[in-house]
């Protein structure tokens, strides 16, 4: 007699196995070298690529059923702040310039995140890897999506959203994540699984997208705050994709550990500097402040990084060569780098200000060390030459770091009233460098940097105005000319918030809103 | 020795499973912050699927954490029944 045996429905880890490595095949009449052929020239070995799994054990039906639930609700929550004018009720319009920042410098990076990991994951060698580098490949298109489709609502209304994709390939400060992510995507497949993967996504996306979009939560932003919170659901399983590829990668052979510590100091040291952008929209953007950037890195950097790297020290991996000074640096770089961008707010599409009284009694309490010190006086000296019609806008250009390109502000990790400095001699050129970071990493390859498109530098060669300039006209004003190359409208898209389109626009909407 | 954690968006959904959490893990410590919740717990945290279901009152399928998750530290163990954090040191 047949007997009916109930089918037993598959575990997850049978699941896996059947929907990822069951689907590789071995190749019979082409060389593995060949179809994989960016695996060698890194110095990576390794010898069993079955050994790599995604704990998360997600695979495609899985993934396709709980991203379109994440994207009903995410899209659900836009619709309803859209219809309701959510952009009225955000604590005050200068949070809007926060956005301006971020659609012009984060969600460009997401598009080639997504770029970067479609490449990868057809060249790493192992199926499991492939399918993870596929899902969050569709993921970062997602995230660049989700982020233009929440923020086009603001751009409705307020003035600077316009040019964003135009903007990232030109404006100076711009090149700063831009130049982070044309970094990794050159490199090899492993280091930009470490680059990204494990640098990106550890230290960068939870600092930003997890206080910061709280922060966006606390000011009234229900758009971003579901974008931001929609794509970092995404970032844990790209964590785990860097964390597990590093240990993958040092498991597999010891000869691998010098090369993955390498890129694990470089590219700490590059998401950090990319990181000060993140820092001062969390000190100085944010209206309604959730927790101070210090705070903030403590949490997130100090004690969840210092454990990621308590833990990778089995394997012989030591924290990256930078992190004592980013540990030191916590109390400075948003000081420094909101006053950089309140010297040169001529030259960018969003409004600048300085912090109020009580905004600087915030920052009193949460830097006792390091604002009355240092930073108060500069802000107060600005705000009085503001009152007398004196508004302060620099008008010379900054000399900026060959490798992270950001002007050269930052200061001695010892001595925060001296600018630091670093040079190299290379081919019969100096270059120079804001930290001992940068440097370490251009003096590694510095054929890869010297290559490296200055904003800076290509204005002064007269490479940024648009082809209708005439630098020999008697009348001629640089800046003017390359803000229109830019496309950007003087005494619209920036100077200060104060007296501008869109702060007179906010409160004349706001007012309408709460009257009769 | 070193803290896990995880964060979740601030639902009704959530609210289950960080109940859930708190009942199997007495040594974790919940943090609400704007729009978010955060539990870290000393060096391992376990969401089992069969607390989250007494809490919510229906079935539950741990891979449903990804809905309104945001994100977490930790190494990941996943099986059908349990949902693992934890560090190796």
């Amino acid at each position: 007699m047949d007997m009916k045996v109930k089918q037993k429905k598959l575990n997850l880890k049978d699941r896996y196995n059947l929907m990822t490595r069951d689907l590789d095949w071995e190749p019979s009449y082409q060389k593995k070298s060949d179809i994989f052929p960016y695996l060698a020239y890194e110095g990576i070995k390794i010898h069993d690529w079955s050994k790599f799994e995604d704990p998360f054990r997600l695979t495609m039906d899985a993934y396709w059923k709980y991203q379109a639930e994440k994207e009903k609700k995410l899209y659900a929550i836009i619709d309803a702040f859209n219809q309701n004018n959510g952009h009225l009720q955000v604590t005050d319009a200068r949070y809007i310039n926060a956005l301006k920042l971020f659609l012009t410098g984060v969600s460009p990076l997401e598009y080639m995140a997504h770029r970067g990991f479609a490449h990868v994951g057809r060249q790493l060698g192992g199926a499991g890897p492939r399918v993870a580098c596929l899902m969050q490949s569709l993921d970062e298109i997602r995230h660049s999506q989700t982020q233009i489709h929440s923020m086009s609502n603001y751009n409705k209304f307020y003035n600077g959203f316009q040019n964003f994709r135009h903007q990232h390939d030109r404006v100076w400060y711009l090149s700063v994540p831009k130049s982070f992510f044309d970094d990794a995507v050159t490199a090899g497949p492993f280091e930009f699984m470490v680059s990204i993967g494990f640098a990106f996504e550890y230290v960068l996306t939870n600092l930003l997208f997890v206080p910061f979009v709280s922060g966006a939560a606390y000011n009234g932003d229900m758009a971003a705050m579901a974008f931001g919170f929609s794509a970092q659901s995404d970032e844990a399983r790209h964590m785990t994709l860097g964390l597990e590829m590093i240990k993958f990668i040092l498991e597999q052979d010891p000869d691998n550990l010098p090369i993955v510590q390498r890129w694990i100091d470089k590219w700490f040291w590059r998401g950090y500097r990319v990181l000060t952008l993140v820092a001062m929209m969390m000190d100085y953007m944010l209206p309604k402040r959730v927790m101070s950037w210090k705070e903030a890195w403590e949490t997130y950097a100090e004690q969840n990084g210092g454990a990621l790297f308590a833990d990778l020290a089995r394997y012989g991996i030591t924290v990256p060569a930078g992190w004592t000074q980013a540990c030191k640096d916590k109390d400075h770089i948003s000081h420094q780098a909101w006053a950089t961008f309140y010297n040169y707010g001529a030259a960018a599409p969003f409004h600048t200000w300085t912090p109020s009284e009580s905004e600087m009694e915030w920052l009193s309490a949460k830097y006792p060390d390091t604002f009355d010190k240092y930073y108060r006086p500069r802000f107060e000296h600005w705000a009085k030459e503001a009152a007398e019609g004196k508004r302060f806008y620099n008008t010379t250009l900054p000399m900026l770091c060959q490798t992270c390109q950001i002007p050269m502000v930052f200061t001695e990790p010892d001595d925060p009233t001296k600018i630091a400095y670093r040079e190299s001699d290379y081919s019969g050129m100096k270059y120079h460098f804001c930290s001992d970071g940068c440097k370490g990493i251009f003096d590694h390859e510095p054929e890869k940097y010297i290559q490296a498109w200055m904003p800076v530098h290509q204005i002064y060669q007269g490479n940024c105005f648009t082809p209708e300039a005439d630098p020999s006209a008697p009348d001629f004003n640089p800046l003017a000319e390359v803000l229109k190359w830019y496309r950007m409208e003087m005494g619209r898209d920036n100077l200060d918030f104060e007296g501008s389109q869109d702060q007179k626009n906010f409160k004349a909407w706001r007012d309408l809103a709460t009257a009769n | 020795m070193s803290n896990v954690f995880i964060a979740f968006q601030r639902n009704e959904e959530t609210r289950s499973i960080v109940d859930a959490i708190l009942a199997d893990n007495p040594e974790a410590v919940v943090n609400m912050q704007p729009a978010m919740v955060r539990i870290d717990a000393p060096n391992t945290m376990v969401i089992r699927r069969s607390t989250v279901e007494e809490q919510m009152g229906r079935p539950f399928d741990l891979q449903e954490l990804h809905v309104n998750l945001i994100t977490l530290t930790g190494h990941i163990d996943e099986t059908e029944d349990e949902f693992t954090l934890s560090w190796k040191h």
